[in-house]
């Protein structure tokens, strides 16, 4: 069933990262953040390959059905497999059902495109569907890619910088507790395990994509136990990259630097929270959530969703959101799977309809549709 | 490390529970009373007409810079008279401590202008700034950042002010290792501190004519901790019904800042230490760096404004320091002094000069040596 020629396609995020791993392998065997050799192998039947699509709430709907027309129009060979969970107050019994579904598909196909679900603010008891999924399945590794798109102009230019955030622990560890009646405690947790899995990760995906410095963001000179501890493991890991060039910044000074010289940022990696913050700044820097895309890997499944993970309940169902940050993962996807062609296909054509600038949608100071967008982006398909 | 960070946190509780009592007071009104404000300033003028501040010159550039201040303040008349102290760390019981005479002097005025300090690098050494903060209570700290004309940035007209909760939250100071490798943080939110920094920022907005206030949280995966900062947001929102109240999550604030920052114009915003350490310091990054970056550190009896920038050692006594941030956190100390007057004078006189261009110092692209500076300034009172 499995051909194999795929199984080695679809490695291709890794597999340069793989053969680079350092020397040492015994060391590296028994470590907890060991790449495990038989890393993703998404299943393939008759020659397509399924898909977990979680569409989301917000603008999810509209921006994943412009990402199906397009794949669909390049005769791209994926199946989806839709669940479409929601983390909206609706009421329904089922929405803990279509959760587990949805992680069962995932773990399924090791393989999702997923919009973002929505954490209402007042629900108490319930943990965010996007925190636990990432949990749930171990995803440990966000990857935000913040890059000018050649054509629109920002405030900034040559921005090209890359975000990994641990995904599974630090203050989002929801552990919290009332002491008394007014005091509350929120925990975060630092393990060394972890931070060492994606010091690891960062720097194989340096080395993988040509990358030259892995910065370390932290505020170790404050929480001196835990940041201090991730800091550490990042320069103890970064010891066995000599090619690489490794420092660390306080975050406060690192948001005050994005702003105004992010030129001097290549790749970053930092805990949860930090992540959030700095992956949003880098936003701003390049265009907004709507351009964006992003992934979270795991040692078996990889979910690719929006970068800065905005819902847009605002413009839910106005047709005015921007698929760009949605199909940019998408396309990401198809290069993990080896389907290069489709990929730079899909991304080409995106690229050159804002580059063009006539069809854009108006969070990109354009007045088009999410619909008429995703057309021009079929044209320039055609065109090719 | 935790039985130390405990006690610390348990030692400012009896100075909350003391407070005088006068939150249930303020709900009568809607506009907060001059006897009821949070942090009013209680100097009074001595015998010459001028109020005593207490000055900490602090290290590396600092006496340099805190020269500029003083020759500024003496042509414009001021009625402020300095009181230089020393905080070189002592040691009383074997803990760090700054100087008693510091503390007094401190007190006795009830407001101080500081430098920036070095902390000593090495084991034991908790930082100054900290040790200030606990010392006197300084529970918010109070951050405007407007862009400065004749210095380009990528960002025109900002004009944000950021409120950040300074005693407790991701700071508390209590971690501990629970196994080899494995590290618990403590956020600590309580009430008390919570009330009294929201009560503040909308005392501030109001005294600075800014109609919103906006609380910036993560209640979404922090539903505790933060939950509760928003909901006692939401409560004291109700005693101030000029001003108008919303709450955004961190996540969209730092992206609509930095895509665009004039919408926060009309807006003061608050937030807890972590979110508001960092958002602080990239508004400063908006406007051109924290070396024009004004801060106020505001607490129950006593108030301290300082230059947050570093003491850069590298080019102490060189005489090339800007003293802007020094300046404008001076004409926030006058503002809280309720020296107006006073403070609008000069402060028009600095962004004249910085506007004109000719006399700005290195690190704005200028020549100028940090008295010549000064004596633009003082010439354009």
């Amino acid at each position: 069933m499995f051909s194999r020629g795929s199984q080695q396609a679809a490695q291709t995020l890794l597999r340069s990262a793989r053969t680079q791993c350092p020397a040492n392998p015994s060391v590296a065997a028994r470590s907890y953040a060991t790449i495990n050799p038989d890393i993703f192998k998404p299943t393939k039947f008759g020659g397509k390959y399924t898909v977990t699509l979680i569409p989301g709430d917000g603008i999810g709907a509209e921006v994943s059905e412009s990402v199906k027309t397009i794949f669909k129009a390049d005769n791209v060979p994926v199946e989806w497999e839709q669940v479409d969970v929601s983390g909206m107050e609706s009421g329904d019994k089922h929405s803990e059902e279509l959760f587990r579904e949805s992680i069962a598909s995932l773990r399924r196909n090791k393989l999702g495109l997923k919009g973002i679900l929505h954490t209402p603010v007042d629900r108490s008891g319930h943990q965010s569907f996007n925190v636990a999924l990432r949990q749930e399945l171990d995803i440990y590794a966000s990857i935000v890619l913040i890059k000018n798109i050649p054509g629109y102009e920002t405030r900034h230019k040559n921005v090209d910088l890359c975000i990994i955030r641990e995904n599974t622990e630090g203050e989002y560890s929801g552990l919290e507790h009332q002491s008394v009646d007014g005091v509350v405690e929120s925990l975060k947790i630092i393990t060394r395990a972890k931070s060492e899995r994606i010091a690891k990760f960062a720097f194989s995906f340096a080395l993988a994509n040509n990358r030259r410095k892995v910065t370390c963001i932290h505020k170790a000179n404050i929480m001196k136990l835990a940041d201090g501890l991730f800091r550490n493991t990042v320069r103890k890991v970064g010891e066995e990259y000599p090619t690489i060039e490794t420092n660390d910044m306080i975050v406060d000074n690192a948001s005050m630097q994005c702003v105004s010289r992010p030129q001097q940022f290549d790749v970053m990696v930092m805990p949860n929270l930090y992540g959030g913050i700095l992956s949003n700044i880098g936003a701003g820097l390049v265009g907004g959530p709507g351009i964006v895309p992003g992934c979270n890997m795991g040692r078996e499944v990889a979910v690719f969703e929006p970068g800065c993970r905005h819902v847009g309940l605002d413009i839910k169902g106005k047709d005015q959101a921007n698929p760009t940050a949605l199909i940019l993962s998408g396309s990401m996807m198809l290069r993990h799977l080896g389907l290069d062609d489709h990929a730079n296909r899909i991304s080409k054509a995106v690229y050159d309809v804002i580059a063009d600038g006539k069809v854009r949608t108006r969070d990109m100071g354009g007045a088009s549709t999410t619909h008429e967008f995703t057309r021009a982006i079929l044209d320039s398909m055609e065109k090719q | 490390m935790i039985a130390a960070g405990r006690c610390a946190a348990l030692r400012q509780w009896p100075a909350r529970v003391g407070r005088p009592a006068f939150h249930a007071q303020a709900r009568h009104y809607s506009v907060t009373r001059e006897e009821n404000k949070v942090a009013k300033f209680p100097g009074t003028k001595g015998s010459d007409g001028k109020y005593t501040v207490s000055l900490i010159e602090g290290d590396g550039i600092g006496p340099e810079i805190s020269q500029s201040v003083k020759d500024i303040f003496h042509a414009a008349n001021a009625p402020v008279k300095w009181e230089p102290i020393d905080v070189s760390p002592v040691f009383i019981d074997g803990k760090q401590s700054i100087p008693p005479d510091a503390i007094d002097s401190i007190t006795r005025n009830f407001v101080a202008l500081k430098g920036p300090l070095a902390t000593p690098v090495g084991k034991g050494h908790v930082s100054l700034n900290l040790t200030l903060r606990r010392t006197f209570n300084l529970f918010a700290n109070v951050r405007p950042c407007k862009s400065i004309q004749g210095y380009k940035t990528p960002y025109d007209n900002v004009d944000t002010v950021l409120i950040r909760e300074n005693t407790e939250g991701e700071y508390s100071g209590i971690e501990h290792v629970v196994v080899d490798g494995v590290v618990q943080s403590i956020k600590l939110i309580t009430r008390d501190a919570c009330e009294r920094v929201l009560r503040f920022a909308f005392q501030y907005a109001q005294d600075v004519g800014k109609p919103k206030v906006r609380a910036v949280h993560k209640a979404t995966i922090m539903k505790m901790s933060d939950g509760l900062f928003l909901r006692i947001a939401q409560e004291i929102a109700k005693e101030y019904p000029n001003v108008e109240f919303d709450s955004e999550l961190l996540d969209n604030a730092c992206l609509r800042v930095v895509s665009d920052p004039t919408p926060y114009n009309d807006k003061v915003l608050v937030m807890p230490n972590l979110y508001g350490d960092i958002l602080s310091d990239m508004c400063a990054g908006l406007i051109g760096g924290l070396g024009l970056t004004p801060s106020g550190n505001i607490g129950d009896k006593c108030s301290i404004f300082e230059a947050v920038h570093g003491s850069a050692p590298d080019i102490a006594g060189k005489g090339l320091a800007n003293p802007t941030a020094l300046l404008l956190s001076s004409i926030m100390m006058l503002q809280h002094m309720g020296l107006y007057e006073h403070a609008e004078k000069i402060q028009s006189a600095i962004f004249k000069t910085l506007a004109d261009g000719t006399t700005i110092t290195g690190d704005l692209g200028g020549k100028a040596k940090t008295h010549e500076y000064a004596d633009a300034v003082i010439k354009n009172l």
